[in-house]
């Protein structure tokens, strides 16, 4: 008896899970889309950030193979280059559009939701034609998919069908009538195209975004996504003026510079038309949503105490590196890029944990090929974790009200492992598709 | 007090621990190789190698250096017996004004000794912290590549110019 319902079970899961294929199709001559729709479709390309999972360093645009860490194993993004072979050459727009709402290969088989259909679900008909059409006007590289490195029983994707069951599209994306156009559109990106909680908010421990945290924090390649809600640990609490300067230039005087994965998302969105960006600040900053009173004076606090001179510290060892080796460039009143932040004002220090501070003093900023932007040098090679720990905890009690931080030490260590796998991988300043300008236009 | 390790030798520097150590290196211990550039960590004259490691000097204070190996120019080779990256940037006529060069040098000299035949990209990346206005950058290029060519032929025993 059990075993027969273990066999319906299983029968009743195939049946859910069976997703038929969808007909093959000779590639598409790149003259056959209209040129401002695949126009369009590069703009969205980059609103989606599609390059930043699609793209190993150091190869080719779209050519997938980029290994993107999870708590469940690596998985490997795939080639979405025209190729016939490796790539979606021969996918429909049909099919095309079947992977980005509902995670499904053309061969029927499902797609592992690190490809975050949870989000594309919401793109309309109209914007995945777009992006079909830039997608399949693109060189295509002959590039087989890596396969991904899950253990049993995670490596079956039928389970993906009962990950979809639960997560999947519950929730339609309705336009908000008494909301102004710009913030329904901003909501219509957010929430869709550019899949921004993919990052920011916190999963359950199946791996799906939890609703009832949304945009709480997340993580990224052993980065803090920081909350953008209204738990923002931000010294200054951001406005849709200053989103709108960030997710352009890359950089906000009162905020500092976006680093790690965040510095992709915003060398992509520097392309963009305004009206997409600004769209996107508008509903963002309502999900900071306006400060509070207690919320006001602190930020008002932290601008006072910006030239005052330091609280005498038992922290030796961290002063002297700060004096020595950081405050050259932060404590120069020099806004960036040409200066560093004023480190009151970054975030880093008030965030829940070390990370971000760590990796960025290990590794630096590079400069972006052909821009002004602006630079830190690394210091990897002349701090050790300990003295990186020691500059960490004097900087969290110099530049936050927070309590101190546990496990730096762990920390700077789990830092120096992922940032240097990160480094030998990186892209030589020549070849680096960090500016989407460069890269083929249609 | 406390001793610095440079070149192989062993020097009582008497300097507060903030002290960056290109200060040290040129007003102390008279090794003018390094640079003074920006003294901001943004434009790579005054790098030097620390356990193997190109590191700015400029925003390396002395208390982060001890028990460490400092390397500058003077100590991979002399004019007389320069090193294979010496002999290289020489050969090219890499310098022009030759502000820039003793961190070029050294950070492509660190580069060698972890990766002993760098392809062109891997150079480029790497010494794409260092600024030089003058303009000799592909020369530079080419006398990184002559260096790498001339340390795998050179005999066993002249010097490699290895730092420490």
């Amino acid at each position: 008896m059990g075993g027969l319902f273990a066999a319906l079970a299983v029968a009743a899961a195939f049946a859910l899970a069976w997703r038929p294929g969808i007909a093959a199709v000779d590639p598409p001559s790149p003259e056959t889309f209209d040129q401002a729709l695949v126009k369009r479709g590069r703009d969205l390309v980059a609103i989606g950030n599609c390059s930043t999972c699609h793209t190993r360093r150091g190869g080719k645009d779209f050519a997938g193979g980029h290994p993107v860490p999870t708590p469940f194993g690596t998985i490997y993004s795939s080639n979405i280059t025209p190729d016939a072979e490796t790539g979606i050459g021969r996918w429909s727009e049909a099919a095309f559009r079947r992977a980005m709402r509902a995670g499904v290969d053309r061969a029927g088989r499902h797609l592992y939701p690190t490809f975050p259909y949870d989000h594309f679900i919401h793109v309309s008909d109209e914007d995945d034609r777009a992006l079909y059409a830039y997608l399949m006007t693109r060189q295509p590289v002959h590039a087989q998919a890596h396969a991904n490195l899950l253990p049993f029983p995670l490596d079956q994707r039928v389970i993906i069908a009962g990950w979809k069951l639960l997560f999947l599209g519950h929730a339609a994306l309705e336009p908000d009538p008494t909301r102004t156009a710009e913030w329904n559109r901003g909501a219509y990106l957010v929430e869709g195209l550019a899949h921004c909680g993919a990052c920011h908010t916190p999963r359950n421990v199946l791996g799906a975004e939890r609703a009832s945290a949304k945009f709480a924090g997340g993580e990224a390649d052993n980065w803090d996504a920081y909350a953008i809600n209204a738990q923002s640990p931000a010294p200054v609490p951001w406005d849709a003026g200053a989103l709108v300067a960030y997710l352009r230039n890359g950089w906000h005087p009162d905020h500092g510079v976006a680093r790690g994965p965040m510095a992709e998302v915003v060398g992509n969105l520097s392309d963009v038309p305004d009206d997409d960006v600004r769209a996107i600040a508008t509903y963002m900053a309502e999900m900071f949503g306006y400060p509070t009173p207690d919320r006001k004076r602190r930020s008002e606090e932290v601008l006072a105490q910006l030239n005052s001179t330091p609280v005498a510290t038992t922290q030796a060892t961290g002063a002297a590196i700060y004096a020595a080796a950081c405050a050259s460039c932060h404590e120069t009143n020099r806004p960036p890029p040409y200066g560093g932040v004023n480190l009151a004002l970054s975030t880093a220090f008030s965030a829940p944990d070390a990370r971000n501070a760590a990796n960025i003093i290990l590794s630096g900023i590079r400069p972006v090929a052909g821009e002004r932007s602006p630079i830190m040098p690394a210091f990897a090679a002349s701090m050790s974790d300990a003295q990186i720990a020691a500059l960490l905890d004097y900087l969290r009690v110099r530049f936050s009200n927070q309590p101190a931080w546990a496990g730096v030490e762990k920390a700077v260590a789990d830092a120096r492992r992922t940032q240097t796998v990160l480094l030998q991988t990186s892209l030589p300043p020549d070849s680096a598709p960090t500016d989407i300008r460069e890269r083929g236009k249609p | 007090m406390m001793t610095l390790k440079v070149n192989g030798r062993d020097h009582e520097v008497d300097a507060e621990p903030d002290t960056p150590l290109l200060y040290v290196l040129r007003d102390d211990l008279a090794l003018n190789a390094a640079k003074f550039g920006c003294g901001l960590g943004q434009c790579g004259a005054c790098t030097v190698i620390v356990d193997g490691n190109a590191v700015l000097s400029c925003v390396t204070p002395l208390l982060l250096l001890e028990g460490k190996r400092v390397t500058t120019l003077e100590g991979l080779g002399s004019i007389e017996t320069p090193a294979p990256i010496q002999r290289a940037f020489m050969e090219e006529q890499a310098a022009q004004c030759g502000y820039c060069i003793a961190g070029m040098m050294m950070r492509a000299q660190a580069l060698l000794q972890n990766n002993p035949k760098p392809t062109d990209d891997e150079v480029r990346a790497e010494l794409e912290p260092h600024l030089c206005r003058c303009g000799t950058h592909m020369r530079i290029l080419r006398a990184v590549h002559r260096a790498a060519h001339l340390m795998q032929t050179a005999d066993a025993s002249t010097s490699q110019g290895r730092s420490q």
